[in-house]
């Protein structure tokens, strides 16, 4: 008894802890107090406002939703083709090429930063929002992949193979039968990409062009200055977006999953 | 609808032959059924066929012209799986439909038919349902309206009922061998199941191994098998050393431990020639356990049962006939032998096959 006690009151230290700082900043960002901190002076939206009226902000964050979506659409494609190929066929160098795809999530990311920036200067390449796009996605790989991977691992082999003897081509097969079952982890992989990109800063840093600002760098930036309430605001439309999104979809998913059973 | 002829194919994966020597004809508007255990590579067969496997060697032809170059989606061909593989997230009618789409059918031409194909699986009415919704048998039917629903060429069915459970396996074998006879279609059947096989084929063609053992009716591969794997494959068979002690035009003379001679017919021991031993197989349900000292029809041997097998109206005896033990299954009237009983064992000589000592 004396020990469940214990892990009971240990466990919930541990996630006062995790969600401390975040209750925080959601809390304060509707302080109306000049300064971003304790006490609360009143509930105010001011700070949402002036975030909206901020030119460099609304550019940030346009930046980011942009990157995010992109670095989304092409993960995600590049991670469906990469999952097909080593779930569905056989060939040489096969666990190779699995672990060259799941490698960015093992190396540091300040390593694979720097790495990609020296091949870029080798190439005579300058930084830009591409070579940003091009970072994030192959962050954001690995994830795609093993999530589609492991749907795809459960689709039996046969439902490919009976549309493809009632007529339907590889291509029509993939479209028609493979597609719809894969998804919901399609989805999620996607999700999962937006989110990864949409949170990321370490290497952001090293590859936006110069001028070139994601939320993240944006808020890292203003953090140089001073701690203002904006900071708060912006904060907590982030963890709205990236909690959000996911919880959204899951949501939809479940939704429509609801409706064949 | 075609005939389908493989000419000597062989399939290896890798370092394993799968199949080889393969010439098989399958007739046109037949139902064939390959039969063998696990492992012989009926499905290999089937795949070969589909177009899902490429042979190592050899050629496919169907309706005469050869196809090995032909990829699936244009072969024209009806698939039906052990786990039915319909596609989960559309409804019935859009299974069956699926095929119908590539062949210019569509609207209500498409409804028309999609009705028809459920109609003759006798499952009308579910077009809006999902799978899931419905019970396996059901699925399975819904399987077989979306193979035949495209007037496939040949229709493949790779062990389709062995997912059902007992009774269900039953009633369907006699609704699909119906069904099939109904709308003519060249079918090859893939089974490990013996009573499957003999139920519905017009051809067996029983394997083992990756190699044709005997292709005949379903009398002929039971009654008379061309060995001893399909003696024991088809239900169980007792198969006794023998010597050959005389012969004349019509018979020969063959003796038989503890049983003393037994004349078998000429036609019924083809495979011996002129050998002076061979393997007398008499199946376990052809030999009749008689009470002791009974003087039934047939030759004679006194045996004590060892062991009883009770399946409900038949019972499995193991007999000890001297050094042999005999497997023999008869019809239980009246009270069934126990362990210990001692008993006559009777063969009708005409229920003899002989094989050659060495096969
Ligand atoms: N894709 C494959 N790769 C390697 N070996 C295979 C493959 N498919 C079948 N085999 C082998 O070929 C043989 C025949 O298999 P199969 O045709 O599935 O037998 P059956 O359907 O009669 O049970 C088996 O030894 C099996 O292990
Ligand atoms: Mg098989």
């Amino acid at each position: 008894m004396r020990a469940w006690s214990l892990i009971r009151f240990y466990t919930i230290l541990v996630y006062i802890f995790m969600f401390a700082p975040i209750a925080v900043v959601m809390v304060l960002a509707f302080n109306s107090s000049q300064f971003g901190g304790f006490p609360i002076e009143g509930f105010s939206l001011r700070w949402f406002y002036r975030l909206a009226e901020n030119e460099a902000i609304m550019r940030a964050l346009k930046t980011s939703l942009g990157l995010g979506l992109l670095t989304a659409v092409i993960s995600t494609t590049i991670g469906i083709l990469a999952a097909l190929a080593l779930v569905r066929y056989q060939f040489r160098g096969k666990d190779f090429i699995t672990t060259l795809l799941i490698s960015p999530v093992l190396v540091p990311e300040t390593v694979l930063a720097v790495g990609l920036l020296i091949f870029l200067r080798w190439l005579h390449m300058p930084r830009s929002f591409l070579l940003l796009l091009l970072g994030h996605s192959i962050i954001a790989l690995p994830f795609v992949v093993l999530v589609v991977q492991a749907r795809l691992v459960g689709i039996k082999k046969e439902y490919e193979e009976a549309a493809r003897s009632l007529g339907a081509n590889p291509l029509q097969t993939f479209l028609g039968v493979t597609l719809p079952l894969l998804a919901p982890a399609v989805f999620a992989g996607a999700i999962f990409a937006f989110t990864i990109s949409f949170d990321n800063i370490t290497a952001t840093l090293f590859w936006r062009p110069s001028g070139m600002e994601t939320v993240p760098t944006q808020i890292f930036g203003m953090l140089r200055n001073s701690v203002s309430p904006e900071i708060n605001a912006l904060g907590f439309v982030m963890i709205v977006i990236t909690v959000g999104v996911p919880l959204l979809a899951g949501g939809a998913a479940r939704y429509f999953a609801r409706k064949r059973t | 609808m075609a005939g389908v002829e493989l000419k000597n194919v062989e399939k290896s994966f890798g370092a394993v032959t799968a199949v080889k020597g393969l010439d098989i004809t399958f007739e046109e508007g037949s139902f064939t059924t390959l039969l063998g255990p696990s492992g012989c590579g009926k499905t290999t067969i089937l795949r070969m066929v589909a177009g899902l496997e490429a042979p190592t060697a050899g050629d496919i032809l169907v309706g005469g012209t050869r196809i090995n170059d032909v990829p699936i989606h244009k072969r024209n061909l009806g698939l039906v799986f052990q786990n039915y593989a319909l596609f989960p997230h559309r409804t019935i009618g859009q299974n069956i439909a699926f095929g119908l789409k590539y062949r210019g059918v569509s609207g209500s031409d498409a409804a028309a038919k999609v009705k028809a194909a459920l109609d003759i699986v006798r499952l009308p009415g579910v077009e809006d349902r999902y799978p899931a919704q419905l019970s396996g048998g059901q699925q399975q039917r819904i399987a077989l309206a979306r193979a035949i629903v495209i007037e496939p060429d040949v229709l493949l069915l790779d062990e389709p009922l062995s997912a059902l459970d007992a009774n269900l396996r039953e009633e369907m074998r006699v609704e699909l061998k119906a069904i099939q006879h109904r709308i003519g279609v060249t079918s090859i059947f893939v089974t490990h199941d013996q009573s499957e096989a003999l139920a519905m084929s017009d051809k067996i063609i029983v394997m083992s191994a990756g190699k044709v053992q005997q292709v005949g009716a379903p009398e002929e591969v039971y009654n008379s098998p061309a060995n001893e794997f399909v003696a024991n494959f088809l239900g169980a068979s007792n198969i006794l050393d023998v010597r050959v002690a005389g012969s004349d035009r019509d018979a020969i003379g063959l003796e038989v431990p503890h049983f003393g001679v037994i004349s078998v017919p000429r036609a019924r021991a083809a495979g011996l020639g002129d050998a002076k031993s061979g393997r007398l197989v008499i199946r376990a349900e052809k030999l009749k356990l008689l009470p002791a000292g009974d003087a039934g029809a047939g030759v004679l041997a006194q045996g004590v049962v060892r062991a009883v097998d009770y399946q409900g109206q038949i019972a499995r005896y193991f007999v000890q006939v001297g050094d042999m033990e005999l497997q023999i299954m008869n019809m239980i009237d009246g009270r069934p032998f126990s362990a210990g009983d001692a008993t006559t064992v009777a063969i009708d000589p005409r229920d003899c096959s002989v094989l050659p000592a060495d096969g």
